[in-house]
């Protein structure tokens, strides 16, 4: 799950991060209100998970509340990268003497948390990365954990006192503890910034949280935005589906990630496009096939249906009486082509001719089926 | 030959008594696997498809002499059944469950790895989490792969993978070739064993002609994989990246499966294959095609050499093969022979008859 910049700053002030007081407003009146009650200058952002919010223009000053309920309607009838703002953060602004860049993210090869630095704060860390890779300054955490020492070597160099040197320390050590317990695989302050009088902050927060902890954090659902998601997404969601919806036409439905990507890349090679990725997992449970052929069906622009089974785990016959099931529901009118191959297939075989649809057992025939259906259909 | 196991390899399951784990251990009997024990603890002295289940691995381990270990716990437990599983002993864990918070795999291949000291591919081994398990066609089969698709042969199976991996190994055995071994290695940010640890076992059974590598999205194991089989790995290799068609920033399915900040896409990994000289299919049913190429010219390239071979006349060294392909440099071997030794098959042999006994008896 990707945090927004407010819910990720909730998230650091727990853990003791020094952040500027502010709100979440989702009308121009809340900005107002709130922009009264912090006072002075104030900062309003869009709350969209996308870079380059300040070029788009969804990040204004205002030194009224007045000013702030007109920058905060400007900025919520914005759209920033394809994402409509449905939120703005009011905070406190602050003057910057100087911006740094800090984050710790998972390596993946090295398997341990890995600390970037930089003195070049504010802007894309990938650019710097890949123009001035010797301005980041990177050190893996070790298994022991994060010592104080360790954290100091970081950001020793780059700090004009020693004052600056020790907030900055402690901040990077709230970061790791935030990162750690808060269970993040990215947790990262761009800018972190140095004020005039020598204050350390985090003026942005990028947050992203590993989805499979989310059992011992209860407190994560309440950071779930509804309106972000689509019904489709969150039927898929409560459900136990992965489900990304693409921009094609040919929906499908498979079981196992690996699979369910090969599918896609494979309507694609035959010269189709994928309407989703629909993964409905190693489970061989009815419902989770009539709830994935409720979300497809769902997507207007889907003009034929692909199942593409190999029965493991997954039982065949599961898979069938899920559609049937699903058919009897609720008729859709789109072509459907059904690949089933592995555990229970004779019996599937037979569940779906019992009720007039057939199956393939090759992945490659069916798709080229169901392209095929596809554009009958869009003709 | 195979790798990390075959007919000797002595098997408990962690979470037999769980709907999976009961399932999947009747599935591995039924294939013919020593399922030696089943642990749930407060279940010990019950019998799940005649598996004795014990209270804890270090009982399980102590009465049946067991030397692997399959992972069936729901995931808030896993990463400490993968603790248990360590400090009992065993050689190798295998963890099928989806869902670790990637904290906790860290924490569990940290202690694997503390625990295997200096030898870099010895024992334990942990494969997983979130994968399919390992099957070696007619010998065992160590997690939920499918049985009936698999066949005896030449090929070494290496996959992040599950059911892309069952259709790939059905074409191949429809195809007529067979498998050593099939190892799915788990589609998380952090896994056990990785695709450089694979080959190097593939590489060093002698029964291994030719290599299937299945990756997807995300990371950068594929380009380490490529950069390493241009180095170390002689046999054959075949790759195929699954997720050309995935946009950018969404999960696909799999945890580590994301394309993220413009890395870890599927046209990336397939540049480093081919850099490398590895043949990538682009869908998986030109793998098995590309499979018989490279196993025709291999045989071929063996057939014509092997005179020479025998002769050892210096004229046999400066063959274009030999000029082509660089030996495995002293790392590389020694992370051979380290792997050698590597098979979950201890002294077994001895114990076989006295352990049954003492399962028996209890």
């Amino acid at each position: 799950m990707n945090l927004h910049e407010y819910q990720g700053k909730e998230l650091f002030a727990r853990f003791g991060i020094p952040v500027l007081p502010g709100q979440v407003a989702a009308t121009p009146e809340e900005a107002r209100s709130i922009a009264a009650s912090i006072g002075g200058l104030v900062v309003i952002k869009a709350q969209v998970q996308a870079g380059g919010r300040g070029k788009a223009g969804g990040v204004k000053l205002a030194h009224t509340p007045d000013e702030a309920f007109e920058k905060a309607r400007d900025i919520l009838a914005l759209t920033i990268k394809g994402l409509p703002v449905r939120k703005v953060l009011v905070a406190q602004a602050a003057d910057i003497a100087k911006e740094y860049y800090l984050s710790i993210v998972m390596d993946r090869e090295k398997k341990a948390p890995l600390i970037m630095f930089s003195a070049e704060g504010g802007v894309d860390i990938e650019e710097v990365a890949h123009t001035a890779p010797e301005k980041i300054i990177k050190q893996h955490i070790p298994l022991e954990g994060l010592r104080p020492y360790l954290a100091r070597s970081v950001v020793a160099k780059a700090f004009p006192d020693a004052k600056q040197t020790q907030q900055a320390t402690q901040i990077l050590l709230a970061l790791y503890r935030a990162f750690t317990e808060g269970d993040c695989s990215l947790a990262e302050i761009n800018p972190l910034a140095v004020t005039p009088d020598g204050r350390v902050l985090a003026l942005d927060a990028k947050v992203v949280l590993d989805d499979n902890a989310e059992f011992r954090h209860r407190d994560w659902d309440h950071w779930r935005d509804p309106a972000e998601e689509t019904s489709g997404e969150r039927l898929a969601r409560e459900k136990g589906l992965s489900y990304v919806k693409l921009d094609g036409d040919i929906g499908c439905v498979v079981n196992g990630a690996g699979l369910a990507m090969a599918t896609m890349d494979l309507i694609k090679h035959h010269g189709g496009d994928p309407a989703n990725f629909l993964d409905i997992g190693g489970s061989s449970n009815p419902e989770k096939v009539t709830a994935a052929l409720r979300i497809i069906t769902g997507d207007g622009n889907v003009r034929a249906i692909l199942f593409n089974i190999f029965g493991g785990i997954t039982r065949c016959d599961d898979v069938a009486n899920g559609i049937v099931t699903a058919l009897r529901e609720s008729p859709f009118s789109v072509p459907l082509v059904i690949r089933l191959t592995g555990t229970n297939e004779v019996k599937a075989r037979e569940i779906l001719a019992a009720n007039g649809l057939s199956a393939t057992t090759s992945m490659d025939e069916a798709v080229q089926m169901v392209i095929a259906r596809a554009q009958e259909v869009t003709a | 030959m195979s790798i990390l196991i075959d007919k000797n390899t002595r098997l408990i399951v962690q979470g037999i008594t769980g709907r999976d784990g009961a399932f999947h251990t009747q599935q591995m009997v039924a294939y013919g696997t020593q399922v030696v024990a089943g642990v749930t603890p407060g279940k010990g002295g019950e019998k799940v498809h005649g598996v004795p289940v014990y209270d804890s691995v270090a009982e399980a381990v102590a009465a049946t002499r067991a030397n692997a270990s399959v992972i069936y716990v729901p995931a808030p437990f896993a990463a400490d059944a993968i603790h248990e599983a360590t400090d009992a002993g065993l050689s190798l864990i295998v963890c099928i469950t989806e869902g670790l918070p990637v904290r906790d795999t860290l924490a569990a291949y940290h202690k694997v790895l503390a625990k295997r000291g200096d030898d870099a591919l010895g024992k334990p081994r942990l494969v997983g989490p979130n994968c399919p398990g390992l099957i070696t066609p007619g010998q065992a089969k160590v997690g939920i792969l499918p049985g009936h698709i698999v066949t005896p042969g030449p090929v070494g199976v290496v996959s992040k993978s599950g059911t892309l991996t069952y259709e790939v190994v059905k074409q191949l055995t429809d195809r007529g070739l067979g498998q050593t071994t099939c190892i799915g290695i788990g589609g998380d940010p952090v896994i056990g064993t990785d695709f450089i640890d694979a080959l190097t076992l593939f590489e060093a059974d002698p029964k291994t002609e030719a290599i299937v590598l299945m990756g997807e999205i995300g990371g950068n194991a594929e380009e380490q994989a490529a950069h390493f089989i241009k180095r170390h790995v002689k046999k054959p290799v075949v790759a195929f990246v699954a997720g050309q068609t995935a946009p950018p920033g969404k999960r696909m399915g799999h945890a580590g499966a994301i394309i993220s900040g413009g890395t870890g896409t599927a046209a990336e990994k397939m540049a480093a294959f081919e850099a490398a000289g590895v043949p990538v299919a682009r869908i998986p049913s030109e793998i098995p095609g590309l499979i018989a190429d490279a196993l025709q010219r291999r045989r071929a390239r063996r057939r014509s050499a092997a005179p020479a071979k025998a002769k050892a006349t210096p004229r046999a060294k400066s063959t274009p093969r030999t000029k082509a392909k660089r030996g495995p440099t002293p790392k590389a071997k020694a992370r051979a022979s380290a792997s050698r030794r590597e098979v979950a098959r201890p002294s077994a042999r001895k114990i076989t008859k006295p352990a049954a006994k003492v399962r028996r008896s209890k």
